[in-house]
């Protein structure tokens, strides 16, 4: 059965990376600038949401495997950050005949403590799923990414250190390195950009790295890929692993910024809702999955009052997007000016 | 009454007919979905909001137009199926020639709206629906309670599982669509109108999903949401039999309910997740799935 690849905005352009030197420039003052006239909370909102949706595209755009799952590095790595931030201690149930809990009493953490504890979290969540995913391709992939998130969301539910419908409520923002107040909007949200471009310029160098360019090849062409010698499930699965603990530094990072870890992080309509990003955005691009995640969380800010439409209103982007530009925004305008975004 | 490893036997035997029937809806469900992959190449993630579809029509035929449960079985997967046709004709058709990953993505925008509607103008509340008069009651079988209606559920729906396997299977049309699915270009050259088999095809599928959401009107309460949770099991089951044979679909499905069902009597706390941990182990020994074929 002849099927063509998935379509990306800018796959077989030559290397161009003047136009790429220019868009960062003008996204990084627009960063600067930008909480002078937008407010910090939506621009912090969508900025955790910009390194999700990156993290995600670095599976789909440059390996080609499409994850239905990463709610669960987002919300997990939420959950961990939060609690460390808030409660610190860890226990661990064990099994000896019975059921024992194994404690760690630990202070509440520091928030760059806490964000690195959700992250390692994170990977270690996406070396587990990661290394059952690949084991079968194309759509029984997202079916089993899917099927994994949807499994440790009954464990959010479950878990008591999660809080269960509450959620983790008012997590402490606490102090940078003991130093800065994060209450402070300005100091949260520079730290928020400091981490959101320090993700975008490690996705950005692995994507362009030569580990990068072996992933494509796999995308590309797979058995061609393994018939050169690269142990392609290898590959896959460092792939996998780097999207998820990149998800957890997003999910980790939205815990402390909004001092809340809930469900609907964990939930599968938030996987879904990443896709949605990286879509519109453009699988593939460099700068896709950022124009995304601001216009998916724009649009969610205006209809708000809309209630249950916002779903509708989303399934249409998917049908139309899918139907009418796969290329997504920024890959079409790439493609319009023969430049790589 | 009598005790089995320390559990009522009621108790037992409850939780068993339930898991025979969630059983039963994974059948149908993953049959319906192996059915639509293997000539549309497509993973319908719609399936969940049409089961959904089925039952609120159902719903509506007894509301609106006082339709009984015995018409609607037959009206609703007519009606949803027919919804399928137009999507298909629609939008599906644009997407054969892509890669398999577009038609996962569309069918869940087109999940997302269906669903979106709903909950719009039914709030995530359940909508009661009463069981025919027939089926109203049950039996003591000295060792359980069986009611009646959660017994046809079981035999009917085992009964349209074997009926579709038979027919993939064993007919002269079954062989058409199993040709189509193997070479498509080559059974088109023997004259045979493969588009319109495959339009049909998916509004056969999609028709299942409703029939299995009639069925479900009764047992659980028909809510928008009733779909969206449904399907991500169904799909954790179509993992662990693989999506090769219409026969493994089936003895998967109800498999895979008996032993939930087993699941909440022995160790409650798991038994959202067995299936999910079935499927892990699954993978980790046979990754093409039970009934699967190494691709």
């Amino acid at each position: 059965m002849a099927t063509a690849e998935l379509t990306f905005g800018a796959a077989s352009k030559p290397a161009q990376s003047r136009s790429e030197l220019i868009a960062f420039a003008v996204m990084v003052v627009f960063l600067i600038v930008a909480p002078a006239f937008l407010y910090p909370v939506f621009l912090m909102k969508a900025l955790c949401f910009a390194l999700f949706a990156c993290a995600f595209n670095l599976l789909i755009g440059y390996v080609g495997l499409l994850s239905f799952g990463h709610a669960l590095y987002f919300g997990w790595a939420s959950y961990v950050s939060a609690h460390l931030a808030k409660v610190g201690t860890i226990s661990l149930p064990y099994w000896v005949g019975s059921w024992k809990w194994l404690v760690i009493p630990l202070p509440p953490l520091s928030p760059e403590l806490a964000i690195l504890g959700g992250t390692l979290f994170a990977a270690f969540l996406g070396l587990i799923a990661g290394s059952l995913a690949i084991r079968r391709q194309g759509i029984y992939f997202a079916m089993i990414t899917l099927a994994l998130a949807q499994m440790m969301y009954f464990f959010a539910v479950q878990a008591p250190f999660t809080g269960g419908e509450d959620g983790i409520q008012a997590v402490p923002r606490g102090n940078l390195f003991g130093l800065i107040s994060l209450a402070d909007p300005i100091a949260m949200y520079f730290t928020v950009v400091v981490i959101f471009l320090a993700g975008f310029l490690m996705i950005y160098r692995i994507i362009h790295s030569p580990f990068g360019e072996v992933l494509k090849a796999i995308r590309e062409n797979e058995q061609r890929a393994i018939s050169l010698g690269y142990k392609t499930d290898r590959y896959k699965l460092a792939a996998f692993i780097l999207s998820a603990t990149f998800t957890g530094v997003a999910g980790a990072t939205k815990a402390i910024v909004f001092q809340l870890a809930s469900l609907t992080d964990v939930d599968w309509p938030m996987s879904g809702e990443v896709v949605l990003m990286t879509l519109v955005g453009g699988l593939g691009t460099v700068f896709g999955p950022v124009i995304g995640a601001f216009f998916v969380i724009t649009l969610e800010n205006y209809l708000t009052k809309i209630g249950q439409w916002v779903l509708v209103v989303q399934g249409t982007i998917f049908v139309a997007c899918v139907l009418l530009f796969r290329r997504g925004i920024v890959g079409e305008i790439a493609h319009a000016l023969r430049i790589r975004l | 009454m009598f005790e089995i490893f320390g559990i009522p036997s009621q108790a037992l035997f409850g939780q068993l007919l339930l898991g025979l029937i969630n059983g039963s809806f994974y059948a149908l469900l993953s049959l319906g979905l192996a059915v639509i992959f293997g000539m549309l190449n497509i993973i319908n993630f719609a399936h969940g909001a049409q089961y959904m579809l089925g039952a609120f029509v159902a719903f509506f035929l007894l509301q609106y137009l006082g339709i009984n449960y015995w018409l609607a079985l037959v009206i609703s997967p007519i009606v949803v199926g027919l919804t399928g046709i137009v999507i298909e004709r629609l939008f599906l058709q644009w997407l054969y020639k892509l890669d398999h990953l577009y038609g996962l993505l569309l069918t869940f925008g087109i999940a997302l709206i269906i669903e979106g509607v709903f909950r719009n103008y039914f709030g995530s509340s359940g909508l009661p629906y009463r069981a025919p008069e027939l089926l109203q009651g049950g039996q003591n079988l000295g060792f359980m309670f069986l009611p009646n209606y959660r017994a046809w559920v079981v035999v009917f729906s085992l009964v349209v599982c074997l009926t579709t396997w038979f027919v993939i299977e064993r007919t002269k049309l079954g062989s058409y669509l199993r040709a189509a699915t193997e070479n498509p270009t080559l059974v088109r050259a023997f004259g045979i109108n493969v588009p319109r088999m495959i339009t049909l095809t998916y509004g056969f599928g999609v028709g299942l999903a409703a029939l299995a959401g009639v069925m479900a009107a009764p047992i659980y309460n028909v809510s928008p949401q009733m779909g969206a949770n449904l399907i991500i099991v169904v799909f954790a089951v179509v993992v662990i039999g693989g999506m090769g044979s219409i026969m493994g679909a089936i003895v998967t499905g109800f498999g895979l309910g008996v032993i939930e069902g087993l699941t909440k009597v022995f160790f409650p706390e798991a038994s959202n997740t067995v299936i999910f941990i079935i499927m892990a182990i699954v993978l980790l020994i046979r990754p093409a799935g039970l009934f699967g074929r190494r691709a």
